[in-house]
């Protein structure tokens, strides 16, 4: 029996302490008219106040702002476990009188980060490429619409095939059950007819236990997910502590499932598939970029990129792109401070041990 | 139009009673009379009242305008989501005439789909603009004839209720844009739609971001200050003022609440009623609209508005009278 025995099978665990080693990357995008309770969801999801400095601009500030894309990061660490989450957020998508083309900053983004990552992937360098493409964007659609809206449409035809989409509804409080479902069903209907591809669950595989397919299969049902956020402890009518939001009415609970769908967005977003979808952004969207991308330089219309190039055939190993040697030296930068960072927090460690054992050795010389 | 009938001013609702005159010289006349005389006249004639519903999709015009009349207007029970929102904006007006204890309101509304909806939404205002002009420029021809109608059919719009989506932050440039222009042709009364997404604190905190929206950009919703007549009407208006704009829940499905039976929104967590002040202020709108201030928004339609409009009409050229003297017989 011994010798049957290779011992592969604890290959998950070295991946699991790797990874564990390494720490997660994770790129979310939020998007969405203002007034749907973004910032407030993401808040509730990830249990933290991202929006702090926040300024919600006035109604005359509005008038003339663009699009802008913002970033902001957090880092953290559950079980171990360090996920480095940056959220990009689009403020002032759907303000104005006039939207036309207000998504062309947000597809130019999403376009700079896989190129970003192209060059990283050519380059001579590969060890410690930063991954700040966006695997997962939550399109909010507003719970007072009849479905998806022209701007709605418009904007996830520009990105679908860019980037894992997950519709939401927001502010879903406002809805009566009956209407949810029919909200629900027209937007799926509408996906369907402008042939709007969203980020697909992966199917179950057939010896998962039932309970779990049965969740899975939920989930998949409730798309888009109709969600509550909120960021406030309220009592629920009786003596019971939930995060809710508290009217005159009732109380609605942001964790309860009768209630909205927040905890399977949770579930799904943060515990089962977080993985699969950087593994989609990678294999999938990222390739099909790359492929487009390489392809349109070996064309002969291509004719700017070629004049820097030297290729005259397509080929995978050698670099068409045009590499500025400022790139190399910035990702030099990068890599030197990331070494830094690392060591200063060895650093910092070290020295709390050794105040530690400094402490414990005062204590045990005046006992 | 008999100018020398003035509006009852909404405060003051005195008892009618009709009172023999006494034999007597220094003796009330009878004048209050006429008072009574009036109601009579209006018993017969009827009312009119046209009232336009302008905003995005979805936000409940509909329904809230059943609430308010609490009849189907309109005949869609629950505004379907197979209605597709048009291309363009279009208006679309329907007349139903409401009786009540003996008197009968004509009641004309129009409504606005494809208000906003569009990707692209300049201009959208000047349809809306252009019909309620065009029911002034009716109203001036019919005015203008030699032989004029004993009663002149009243399409003018007489208010304009603006449904504002209850974002919680403050006016969206094309609130602004839209109630800017439309302040100065037509009574607009905003209105926060679908209320029952906001808690207490966050109606009251988007409440005054409005009302400082509407103050910094000079959009002077109905009431005006302006035309308040006296200190009664100050005090009143002013009480209103600091209430606009309401948010208000529409809905025409009734629920058994504590064995009453209500109109309202039945969730998972609660039951909204819509005539429950503590739950919205559906029924300070309702107050407004009808019960106390109908009257008051004819009249100024008719004093001011109207008016405006026909100053700039005529000083455009005696054009437009010489066509209309041609016309009539």
């Amino acid at each position: 029996m011994d010798k049957e025995y290779v011992g592969f099978a604890a290959l998950p665990n070295q991946l699991h302490r790797k990874s564990v080693k390494k720490g997660f990357d994770f790129t979310l995008m939020v998007a969405g008219e203002s007034g749907l309770g973004k910032s407030t969801l993401i808040n509730s999801l990830f249990l933290t106040n991202l929006y702090e400095d926040r300024q919600v601009p006035d109604a005359n500030a509005r008038l003339t702002r663009t699009l802008t894309i913002e970033r902001r990061g957090v880092e953290m660490e559950e079980g171990g476990i360090k996920v480095k989450l940056t959220l990009v957020d689009t403020p002032g998508f759907g303000d104005s009188v006039d939207c036309s083309d207000c998504w062309l900053p947000v597809v130019r983004f999403i376009e700079e980060q896989f190129e970003q990552y192209l060059r990283d992937e050519s380059g001579l360098n590969r060890k410690n490429i930063q991954d700040s493409r966006v695997h997962c964007c939550l399109y909010f659609i507003s719970p007072f619409g009849r479905g998806l809206r022209p701007l709605d449409v418009a904007f996830l035809r520009a990105v679908h095939e860019k980037v894992n989409i997950i519709p939401v509804i927001g502010k879903a409080d406002a809805l009566m059950p009956k209407e949810t479902q029919a909200l629900k069903q027209k937007i799926r209907d509408q996906l369907k007819e402008e042939e709007i591809n969203i980020y697909q669950f992966p199917e179950c595989d057939s010896d998962e236990d039932e309970d779990f397919k049965r969740q899975n299969e939920e989930m998949k049902e409730s798309i888009p997910f109709a969600v509550v956020g909120s960021c406030e402890v309220v009592k629920d009518g009786g003596t019971r502590l939930v995060r809710g939001r508290r009217y005159s009415w009732g109380t609605v609970e942001v964790e309860n499932p009768h209630h909205c769908d927040f905890l399977n967005l949770r579930r799904m977003l943060v515990q089962t598939h977080l993985q699969d979808l950087k593994e989609v952004t990678h294999d999938l969207l990222y390739e099909g970029y790359r492929a487009r991308c390489l392809q349109s330089l070996a064309r002969p219309g291509a004719r700017d990129r070629a004049s820097r190039s030297k290729l005259s055939r397509q080929s995978a190993t050698e670099i068409p792109l045009p590499m500025l040697p400022l790139a190399e030296t910035e990702k030099l930068i990068r890599e030197k401070d990331e070494e830094l960072r690392r060591m200063q927090e060895m650093l910092e460690k070290m020295q709390a041990q050794m105040q530690q054992s400094q402490a414990q050795g005062e204590q045990s010389d005046s006992l | 139009m008999d100018t020398l009938r003035q509006s009852p001013s909404p405060c003051s609702s005195r008892p009618s009673s009709p009172r023999t005159p006494p034999f007597e010289m220094f003796g009330p006349v009878g004048i209050e009379a006429v008072l009574d005389q009036l109601k009579i006249k209006a018993m017969k004639t009827g009312f009119e009242f046209n009232i336009m519903v302008v905003g995005q999709s979805g936000l409940g015009k509909s329904t809230m305008v059943n609430t308010l009349f609490k009849s189907k207007v309109w005949k869609s029970a629950m505004p379907s989501l197979e209605v597709p929102t048009p291309q363009t904006l279009e208006l679309h007006s329907v007349s139903h005439v409401i009786e009540e204890k003996g008197l009968k309101l004509k009641l004309t509304v129009t409504d606005t789909p494809g208000f906003g909806d569009q990707i692209n939404n300049d201009k959208c205002w000047d349809p809306v603009l252009g019909y309620i002009n065009q029911q002034y420029e009716q109203y001036l021809q019919e005015e203008l004839l030699i032989t004029r109608q004993r009663h002149i059919p009243d399409t003018r719009v007489h208010c304009c209720v603006y449904f504002v989506p209850p974002t919680g932050h403050c006016l969206r440039p094309l609130d602004i844009e839209f109630l800017r222009r439309l302040c100065r042709t037509v009574n607009v009364v905003p209105v926060i739609a679908r209320a029952d997404s906001l808690t207490i604190e966050e109606r009251e905190a988007f409440r005054s971001r409005i009302q400082q929206n509407l103050k910094t950009h000079c959009i002077e919703v109905y009431p005006q200050k302006c035309f308040d007549e006296d200190i009664n009407d100050s005090i009143l208006n002013g009480k209103i003022r600091e209430q606009i704009p309401f948010a208000v829940v529409g809905a025409d499905q009734e629920h058994l609440v504590n064995g009453r039976c209500v109109l309202g929104r039945k969730t998972k967590w609660g039951i909204i009623e819509v005539e429950n002040i503590a739950h919205c202020e559906f029924l300070l709108l309702r107050d407004l609209l009808i019960r106390s201030h109908l009257q008051d928004l004819k009249d100024i339609t008719h004093n001011v508005h109207y008016e405006n409009y026909r100053v700039i009409r005529l000083n455009e050229g005696s054009g437009a009278v010489a066509q209309v003297v041609e016309r009539s017989p």
